[in-house]
């Protein structure tokens, strides 16, 4: 879909399209909780389940010549944003098929094709980068959205206040989108913020923001659409606050002290996938058969994804210094 | 004063790092100045002063102090094609963009599988010497050559100052540029016809047969002072100026030691775990048994460096100090 | 017990939330498992019925350890795939060392020689190889390099021998060879001062060592004829294989001997000086072999070439002066050897043999020894050996 309709087309390809989109990302995350704990996925994971509503939303409001910024919970935006599963399966692995060649791992996704940057480990890191993704556009006239996304913790980083200001300041084409899912790691926001509305935060230097309901991909789409239009109108930077949660630990080794089990479940009761799937059948869009089809196909795809990387080779211990340095000019 | 817009023969280096940025604005249109004070001020050392005039505001673009997000924003610039060059006002300050610089310009490239580089070049002032105390005066340049993914240069003379940008700013990888602040001011002769120089060799500045000293940027001076000194005591001094302290132009020298067998060096940043200590253990590695005597080091005192002129200068190597070092490594044969 | 966090190597599992006989399907929280985090829930990633629980709450195991089997689909245990783990390459990255500009030519080293004090000198990478490239003896030599090591102007003064004598106010010119003089005037008054010599001599028979050495020389051309003084290195180094109180050094108020038997061979350099290099393992040589050791020693010797070890490993001295016309020879013993042995002259003498008086060859041969470390009486058995081995030169 690329056309740069403010509001999405509900039609039924439309959304069973946006179901099997969260869907892919939600058995690909499920399936790396599996190999991480059997040892062939190694380092930091971080799953985006719960969240998939966000990266699907609002890669539907990118063109492919946009940008996009991530953080180290950035599977679902990957596979949202178009990399091949198998791609970034082998990353996680290590291996040299890997999307980053194997040298990055999972919290370090980036695909030049896509123009994805990552993938960027430092919580706040990603927003000046976004930032400037976002300059170079301006200063050389291309219309053109850096979507740059980040959780509730960047907020308490200098680097996420400079770089709104910078973006206000310069009216940069940034999409900035903060993905509230209530704790930064193991701490609740609550504890963190003397304003835990966020979008508050934002609005205060001159940006558009507004806060949404980032469970429901459909309100997430609709907003993303709307946002991104505007930029690209020259209006400066938007921001969006997407209220969601995670419904796992923060990461694989995590034994959640800091919420309760009684809390997740009920996020978990009105989940993204659930919601929509509820939602599709009330309205007559989706049949049982409909999702297993969906289920079956994406299964399929997994373990495509899966025998992918399995099957994927080590980068030599000679090539070990590559890609430090391009290489050296003479004047 | 505006800025002259043809090179004299009588120029400083102030004026020479002026002249590269506006011959770099004017040869490449994605070159850009962005940082603190660059635009309206002039610049912090009056390096800038006139370029606003002569280029806007778009491409000489004074920053807020967002030290992080805009070396931030220049990475992503460079990463989105423009040639952005940032001026850190100083390296005090540039501790608060270390995370930009170390976990993104220096790692972009690795991380990604070779998929995205960062053709950045990022300027500071450097060094201490002018009474502004402990949090003013720092020599950091030697921690930035620890890192891989950077380049590292200190340009001490006026052809340098001239000629290092371009060659930086067309480097595909990230280039950091160390000005030393007792520099600016340095006057002297430059070709009209100056240009890009190479950034990767280093040169010696004053060739002789009894001992190598090695030093780079602010400390160029004193050492060829210390090597007339050296040479009036009857031993004749070789000095090398590094240019790039990331990479080491090695093979110069280790030439220059296993020639003269003796060597000093000379670094403003303190001992500990220094460039310094760095060019020597390569030295130990690489050319034992050509040394006639031990490497010896002049770096500042391990102090955080003192207000005071008197205390200051102690601090401080100090052409006496590189004198004495020197002459130390001959024993009773001077 | 899967794998849950980077630096995660072992839990106690805690409770067992399903049993045998329990069907169960992907996603199934069975197990409490008790970790440095606290308490965390394992899934299952299998359907299927759980068949046996393998560990029992309350037991730490290791990641990787098997805790229950499930009959199913796939029988896998849970929590861990059948799949072994990638065998990730764990072999370090060749580092490129730093290679050394140019390395030293290494010497043989035969055995570890004991450390005196006198090894402990400070001298300049440099100048130690251009010491050793010139056969200069630096434990005589005074450094005015830095903290008074010795420099290249040290070792560079000694091979032209115009040295300045350990301080700047002595500009005296020396003459060729008077650093050299030093050094031996060194040792030797340490010798004299340290060591307490004991003295033997004994006239030995060689007439029949130079028949046989005629007789083997005979069909020979002149430059493989060997000379007699082989046959006393070899006669010598037999010996002291019984003798081993003869043969080694004395370091600190202790002697250790040798475990082999390097023979230090008196060479008189051109302009006077005298450097004794090692023959090595001279007792298991045959003559011709020696010989020509010799032959390329000497040659070497006068052209100040010799190896670093050469000068350093000998485990005694002999001297033949003989050639000088010399009949007796009363040495004085390099330190931190024990002893030296001393030929002189071969004169022809009336003897008695048999009861009759015959003209015979004689050798004076004459042993200098620390009386520290051996006595007159071992003395003079080594004496009578190496005469006895002389008297059957064939076996030598």
């Amino acid at each position: 879909m690329t056309d740069h309709d403010t509001k999405p087309h509900l039609t039924r390809p439309h959304l069973l399209d946006l179901l099997r989109r969260m869907i892919l990302i939600r058995q690909f995350e499920e399936k790396c909780a599996e190999l991480y704990s059997a040892q062939k996925i190694h380092g930091f994971l971080h799953l985006y389940i719960g969240e998939e509503a966000g990266a699907v939303g609002c890669m539907e409001a990118l063109d492919p010549d946009d940008a996009v910024v991530a953080t180290y919970r950035e599977h679902g935006q990957a596979l949202a944003r178009g990399i091949s599963p198998g791609a970034v399966m082998a990353e996680m692995y290590g291996k040299q098929e890997g999307c980053s060649g194997g040298r990055g791992g999972s919290m370090h996704i980036f695909d030049a094709d896509t123009r994805f940057y990552g993938g960027n480990a430092i919580v706040g890191g990603g927003l000046p980068l976004a930032v400037g993704l976002a300059l170079a556009d301006k200063m050389q006239g291309r219309a053109r959205v850096t979507a740059c996304f980040f959780g509730d913790g960047a907020v308490a980083e200098g680097e996420f206040h400079e770089a709104l200001n910078l973006a206000a300041l310069w009216k940069l084409p940034v999409l900035f989108i903060c993905e509230n899912n209530l704790y930064a790691m193991g701490t609740a926001l609550t504890l963190t913020e003397s304003e835990t509305d966020i979008h508050l935060k934002a609005a205060s230097y001159g940006m558009e923001a507004s806060r949404i309901d980032g469970m429901d991909v459909v309100a997430v789409e609709a907003a993303a659409r709307e946002a991104a239009d505007a930029i690209r109108s020259g209006d400066g930077p938007h921001f969006l606050e997407c209220r969601t949660y995670r419904f796992r630990a923060h990461s694989m080794f995590d034994a959640q002290l800091y919420r309760d089990k009684a809390e997740v479940e009920q996020w978990r009761a009105k989940g993204p996938v659930v919601r929509f799937t509820n939602w599709l059948r009330a309205s007559g869009n989706l049949h049982d058969s409909d999702l297993q089809v969906i289920e079956d196909e994406v299964a399929t795809e997994i373990e495509a994804a899966v025998a992918f990387a399995e099957a994927g080779t080590w980068e030599p211990v000679e090539q070990l210094a590559r890609d430090v340095y391009a290489g050296m000019p003479t004047p | 004063m505006t800025g002259t817009t043809a090179t004299s023969a009588q120029t400083t280096y102030r004026e020479a790092i002026r002249e590269s940025i506006r011959d770099a604005m004017i040869r490449d249109e994605r070159v850009f100045l962005m940082g603190e004070d660059v635009g309206h001020y002039g610049g912090c050392f009056a390096v800038s002063m006139g370029l606003l005039d002569e280029f806007g505001p778009e491409r000489i673009r004074d920053t807020p102090l967002s030290e992080s997000g805009f070396v931030g924003a220049g990475i992503g610039a460079a990463m989105g094609g423009m040639r952005p060059i940032v001026e850190i006002m100083t390296v005090n300050f540039s501790l608060l963009a270390l995370d930009q610089i170390v976990n993104n310009a220096a790692t972009l490239r690795h991380m990604s599988g070779g998929q995205f580089g960062v053709p950045i070049v990022i300027r500071m002032a450097t060094g201490g010497g002018k009474q502004v105390a402990a949090q003013h005066s720092h020599s950091l340049e030697g921690w930035y050559a620890h890192i891989p993914g950077i380049k590292v240069l200190a340009p001490a003379t006026l052809e340098d100052a001239r000629g290092m940008l371009w060659t930086a700013l067309e480097d595909p990888d990230p280039v950091l540029i160390f000005e030393h602040v007792l520099l600016y001011n340095m006057q002297g002769d430059l070709s009209p016809d100056a240009g890009p120089v190479d950034i990767s060799r280093a040169a010696i500045r004053r060739p002789g047969k009894d001992i190598s000293l090695i030093t780079y940027g602010g400390m160029l001076a004193k050492t060829l002072a210390a090597a007339d000194d050296l040479s009036a005591q009857g031993i004749d001094a070789e000095v090398i100026d590094l240019r790039s302290l990331r990479p080491l132009d090695m093979p110069t020298i280790l030439d220059s030691v296993t020639r003269t067998r003796r060597a000093v060096i000379v670094d403003e940043g303190w001992r500990s775990g220094s460039l310094s200590a760095e060019i020597s253990a390569r030295i130990m590695e690489a050319a034992f048994y050509e040394l006639d005597a031990p490497v010896s080091r002049v770096c500042s005192a391990e102090v955080p460096l003192p207000y005071p002129a008197h205390l200051e200068k102690a601090a401080l190597p100090q052409t006496a100090d590189i004198v004495e070092a020197a002459r130390a490594l001959f024993g009773e044969n001077v | 017990m899967p794998q849950l966090g980077a630096d995660m190597a072992a839990a106690t599992l805690t409770e067992w939330l399903r049993k045998p006989g329990d069907a169960v399907k992907h996603g199934d929280i069975v197990a409490v498992v008790e970790t440095e985090k606290g308490a965390i829930e394992i899934e299952i990633f299998e359907d299927g019925v759980i068949d046996k629980l393998l560990v029992d709450p309350g037991t730490k195991v290791p990641v990787g350890t098997v805790l229950a089997t499930i009959d199913g689909d796939h029988t896998e245990a849970a929590g861990v795939s059948t799949a072994p783990p990638p065998t990730t390459p764990t072999e370090a990255a060749p580092k490129p060392a730093p290679r050394p500009a140019e390395a030293p030519e290494k010497p043989p080293r035969p055995e570890a020689r004991p450390r005196s004090p006198a090894d402990r000198i400070k001298i300049s990478p440099a100048a130690a190889r251009l010491a050793a490239e010139h056969n200069i003896d630096i434990r005589a030599l005074a450094g005015t390099g830095p903290d008074g090591a010795i420099g290249l102007t040290d070792i560079e003064n000694a091979i032209q021998g115009t040295a300045s004598a350990g301080g700047p106010e002595d500009k005296s010119t020396d003459t060729p060879g008077a650093a050299m003089r030093r050094a031996i005037a060194a040792a030797m008054s340490r010798s004299k001062r340290e060591i307490p010599h004991y003295y033997l001599s004994t006239p030995i028979d060689m007439t029949r060592a130079m028949d046989w050495l005629e007789e083997a020389n005979r069909n020979r051309p002149v430059t493989d004829r060997l000379i007699y003084s082989v046959l006393l290195i070899k006669a010598v180094a037999r010996a002291l294989e019984e003798f081993p109180e003869l043969n080694g050094f004395w370091n600190e108020d202790e002697f250790r001997p040798a475990r082999d038997i390097h023979i230090g061979w008196a060479i008189s350099l051109r302009g006077g000086g005298l450097v004794s290099p090692a023959l090595h393992n001279a007792n298991r040589m045959e003559p011709d072999p020696l010989m020509a050791a010799l032959r390329d020693l000497v040659k070497r010797a006068r052209a100040f070439r010799l190896r670093g070890s050469e000068l350093s490993d000998p485990t005694i001295t002999v001297t033949n002066l003989g050639d000088q016309g010399v009949e007796t020879v009363f040495g004085v013993i390099y330190p931190p050897q024990v002893a030296l042995v001393g030929f002189g002259r071969i004169v022809e003498r009336p003897w008695v043999v048999d009861g009759a008086v015959q003209p015979c060859r004689i050798i004076q041969t004459s042993l200098a020894a620390d009386h520290r470390v051996s006595d007159g009486h071992r003395g003079g058995l080594f004496l009578s050996k190496i005469d006895r081995l002389l008297q059957e030169p064939e076996t030598l």
